[in-house]
């Protein structure tokens, strides 16, 4: 009790002198990516207008994830805002961790934001978290190369397809690899690619009873069918490319194809980065001709802890945060191209926005993936690049481990399955499953 | 000296570091030891009653515990034989006469400084990147392939990464070790021919024996809980899960905290055991 | 008597040193000089040493982004702070210890030493639900206790092995002289130790600055140190070499300036007992 009194003591002035300086003011943890980091720069915008002062949390997605995970689970109630994913949204709206987004003001307009990621982010139809922004993924490809191979790229192409032109792009000489994928070890990584990829090849995570599924053919078919494209055709030490090392080639003009997020596209496009940005072509993500396409569906939302002193406030910013007027005015200042795409149905209906090349083909990603009928046969789980439960993300961690491990040459597609296999019936037994 | 009245003010004043530390101590383990006998998910609900020694078992039994075991040796392990042998060669090269030696030695105590978080990520992006990477154009200049450093050795990365961080502690102890050495004794074995080889066998490495030992026990238990040079870097793939890593991925990754618990009462009986074999030989060291 | 040293010798010790010094120092070097390149110079191929032209825009950019002298003064408030309340407690102990040694004194310091061994990511949870109940997440103090407890056993540890190397003599002689404890301590002991606790001082910061676990796990805004600070910086998107090299930069130099100018004293007192 002694050390207690004496701890606050010492920290008493701190507090003073932070709660002293602002009348309001609310914490936000939030992910490094570019849009978020582009928020931060209009907050001054939002305090203005209502006078909450904005605290910004940034962080890498793995240490934030760790964080806000940590904090939520403890109810430590650092934060007044989490930037989290649709896998977390469902899972801690179901344990009532979350403050339910209801009763937005009119002009807000939830029923603009789009039906898919509306729906990623409820639970039992309660919005948990507001997106802002989504993506589905698709394949972004090199017109010029694809011409000088002498093909042409459906709108929406089958694996074979991809393979042949990947192998038919390479140039090994001219350091240009056919395609470039996700290899890197990581649930939310080259875990959430070829999860998605299973899905166009037949294969799930689980049956309906919850077994795990890797000894069965259709995984070790996706496994081996990627790993034969990407020694054909792929860069050296894929296993450790994670997005931005792909970006960061495809930019430089070393990919004839990518499938990768859809919010890439600007990025590949924006001739200030990338030195092939006038050459870029969309595709939706292919498939096996089963009936699923291997695109997934994602996106970084704000959600409010449940137990906040802040609510009204940390309310209020979401709703400025997420709405149209803030993509408007991040288009004002940095062009259409720019804004948070993938969260409202309005924006794809905005003339303006249409004329963004990869405009239309994002919305189509989007509108094919369905995360509640993931995969071609029956699944007990909801989501399409991971299944909504709590055990998930450490299981597709150290599963997504071994694959890399085969990507790096270390052991062969057999051994990985049997060690995903194993592990993950041993994690779901642990679970009580 | 030590009369009773004397012992009793020495041991009023080692109360509060050793009341703290006993807190610091005893609070964490016992709590580690409730949960490591609890079914505790976070995501689940926390705590779901009693299971016995199931944890326990479960973190022994998985496939991922022998592998994780030998990781943290090879890593704990090679970084003290890297860092040991290569702190004698630059302790004694630093002991030479020479030009700017104030410089040089600011030079290589450098790395010590640098935040571990910090130094993995210069390592990773901007030396073992396999296409941006330094060493990636090193090796094409050479006409190499360049390494995949962190999938294709990642082992050995690591261990360099940690061995750069750790070399300039060891060097500067030895340093001080070798400038208490007695010149005259040097020189006399110089002047009876001995070569540098058998002087350095006879003369150095004995005196150099004592800080050898402390080196490595107070690396040791750093190392052994090394964490942000992986997490930053393989974040566990490729071999490189170490028993601190594994228990991360228990307790945050998988949200499994009794699984964790178990695994932590596991590492510190690991750290004991490795502790009591080093404190047997510095201890024998500490009195002579 | 010094040893007659040739000229050709000494030369070829500078060479070799200088060159060992250097490539030991590259890591940091490189990171520096990436940091005052635009991002597509940072990722040139063939790599640009110092042809390139410089510029401070990723500094403004960082600057921009996140308030690093807040993340600064945290990290000067949390590393000086457990260090100063670690060699207050850890003096007396070290003393007693090293001047009325029991059977038990190697004992209770080898104990002190494995307290270090715990692992942090295993007691992440509980400590974190003990941090909430003593409303001590997110504050500095809190950080200041946790710093000080991990790095006591190291403080006692050097602080033990310095004051064993000051002879018992001179003690007696004061305290013949009629001297009390406390001015035995104050006036005997503090001045032939001072540089001991000076470097241990020294040592004891720089390991607390570099703490990278509890204090990114513990704090949000208020006690952010550095280590917050820069872990933002490793990009999801686009090109990062740059700010990162500038980031990093940012967070390591108050240390490794504070780092060179003290050298002297941290190395003189960093012996652990290694010397006899």
């Amino acid at each position: 009790m002694y050390l207690k009194h004496a701890l606050r003591a010492a920290t008493a002035l701190t507090f003073v002198a932070t709660a002293a300086a602002h009348a309001q003011s609310i914490t936000i943890a939030t992910v490094n990516n570019g849009d978020m980091i582009r928020m931060q720069g209009y907050t001054d915008k939002f305090t203005e207008a209502t006078g909450i002062d904005v605290e910004w949390v940034t962080l890498e997605e793995n240490v934030l994830r760790q964080r806000v995970t940590t904090d939520i689970t403890t109810k430590g109630g650092q934060f007044d805002i989490m930037t989290i994913g649709m896998y977390e949204t469902p899972i801690w709206g179901a344990n009532g961790w979350l403050v339910p987004l209801d009763g937005m003001s009119a002009e807000y307009d939830v029923a603009d934001i789009l039906p898919a990621m509306s729906g990623g982010l409820s639970h039992d139809g309660t919005l948990y978290a507001a997106p802002f922004y989504g993506e589905s993924s698709m394949i972004m490809y090199r017109t010029d190369l694809m011409e000088k191979a002498g093909m042409e790229m459906p709108e929406a192409p089958s694996w074979q397809f991809i393979k042949e032109a990947a192998a038919a792009m390479t140039d090994r000489d001219a350091d240009i690899n056919g395609i470039c994928l996700r290899g890197k070890a990581g649930w939310g990584e080259g875990g959430a690619f070829i999860t998605a990829m299973s899905n166009s090849f037949g294969a799930r995570w689980f049956d309906e009873d919850w077994k795990p599924q890797f000894d069965q053919p259709e995984w070790a078919d996706t496994l081996n069918f990627y790993v034969e494209m990407m020694t054909e055709s792929g860069p050296a030490g894929y296993a450790t490319n994670g997005f931005n090392e792909n970006l960061s080639l495809f930019q430089q003009g070393k990919c004839g194809m990518w499938i990768d997020a859809t919010v890439a596209a600007s990025f590949v496009t924006n001739p200030d980065d990338s030195t092939v940005a006038d050459h870029v072509g969309f595709a939706l993500a292919p498939d096996t001709g089963l009936g699923k396409r291997s695109n997934w569906l994602w996106a970084w939302a704000l959600a409010i802890p449940a137990g906040t002193q802040q609510e009204d406030a940390a309310k209020q910013f979401i709703e400025w945060a997420t709405s149209k007027d803030y993509i408007e005015l991040v288009a004002e200042n940095e062009g259409w191209a720019n804004v948070p795409p993938g969260a409202r149905t309005s924006l794809y209906e905005n003339p303006e926005y249409q004329k963004v090349p990869f405009a239309k083909m994002t919305l189509d990603s989007i509108l094919t993936a369905d995360p509640n009928n993931p995969t071609v046969k029956p699944v007990p789980y909801v989501g399409i690049q991971f299944a909504a439960i709590p055990e998930f993300a450490g299981i597709a961690t150290q599963v997504s481990q071994e694959f890399s491990a085969v990507y790096a040459g270390q052991q062969t597609v057999e051994e990985a399955l049997a060690k995903a296999q194993a592990f993950t019936a041993e994690e779901m037994e642990a679970a009580g499953y | 000296m030590a009369t009773q009245h004397s012992r009793s003010v020495a041991r009023l004043m080692m109360a509060p570091a050793v009341v703290l530390l006993l807190g610091w101590m005893l609070v964490p383990l016992t709590m580690t030891l409730y949960f490591s006998f609890k079914k505790y998910l976070p995501l689940r609900g926390g705590d779901l009653g009693w299971v016995g020694f199931d944890n326990y078992v479960r973190f022994v039994s998985s496939s991922s515990f022998w592998p994780a075991v030998q990781a943290t040796l090879v890593i704990v392990g090679g970084v003290l034989v890297i860092t040991v042998i290569l702190g004698v060669l630059l302790a004694m090269l630093l002991d030479q006469p020479m030009w700017g030696q104030g410089v040089v030695r600011i030079l290589v105590i450098a790395p010590f400084f640098v935040m571990p978080t910090v130094s993995a990520l210069v390592w990773k992006n901007m030396f073992m990147d396999p296409v941006n990477g330094l060493l990636a154009h090193l090796w094409r200049f050479f006409g190499a392939e360049p390494i995949s450093w962190l999938s294709e050795a990642s082992m050995t990365s690591i261990i360099i990464i940690v061995s750069w961080q750790w070399l300039p502690f060891a060097t500067l102890i030895l340093l001080t070790a070798i400038q208490s050495l007695d010149s005259e004794q040097l020189e006399a074995a110089e002047m009876d021919g001995a070569p540098p080889l058998k002087r350095f066998y006879h003369i150095i490495l004995p005196h150099l024996s004592r800080a050898i030992t402390i080196v490595i026990l107070i690396q040791t238990i750093f190392l052994l809980s090394i964490f942000a040079e992986i997490f930053v870097t393989t974040g566990g793939a490729f071999g490189t899960r170490t028993l601190t890593y594994l228990i991360f991925q228990r307790v945050l990754e998988s949200q499994n905290v009794g699984l964790g618990s178990a695994g932590g009462v596991y590492a510190i009986i690991l750290a004991n055991i490795v502790a009591i074999f080093l404190m047997r030989i510095v201890g024998k060291n500490l009195d002579a | 008597m010094a040893r007659a040293v040739t000229t050709r010798r000494k030369s070829l010790n500078t060479v070799l040193a200088w060159a060992v010094g250097l490539l030991i120092f590259f890591p940091i070097l490189w990171t520096i000089l990436t940091s005052f390149k635009t991002e597509a110079q940072a990722i040139a191929s063939p790599p640009l040493f110092l042809n390139f032209n410089w510029t401070l825009e990723n500094y403004a950019i960082v600057q921009e982004r996140s308030d690093y002298m807040r993340f600064l003064w945290n990290s000067v408030i949390i590393a000086g702070g457990s260090t100063i309340l670690g060699v207050i407690i850890a003096v007396p102990a070290a003393w007693a210890m090293a001047f009325v040694p029991s059977k038990r004194t190697k004992d209770i310091l080898l104990w002190m030493l494995s307290t270090k061994m715990l692992p942090a990511v295993g007691v992440l949870y509980p400590i974190y639900l003990l941090f909430i109940r003593l409303g001590l997440l997110d504050t500095r103090g809190g950080l200041v206790v946790v710093l000080m407890l991990i790095n006591l056993p190291i403080i006692v540890w050097m602080l033990y092995t310095y004051f064993r190397e000051i002879p018992g003599e001179i003690l007696e002689a004061a305290r013949m002289d009629g001297a009390s404890l406390k001015e035995e301590i104050l006036y005997v002991l503090t001045p032939m130790a001072v540089p001991g606790i000076a470097s241990t001082v020294l040592l004891n910061f720089i390991l607390a600055w570099n703490e990278a676990f509890w204090t990114l796990n513990l704090t949000a805004v208020d006690a952010a140190p550095l280590t917050a600070f820069i872990a933002s910086y490793s990009s999801p998107e686009g090109l990062f070499f740059a700010k990162l090299s500038a980031a990093s930069t940012m967070a390591i130099a108050p240390i490794l300036i504070l780092g060179w100018f003290s050298q002297k004293q941290l190395v003189r007192g960093l012996t652990f007992g290694a010397v006899k």
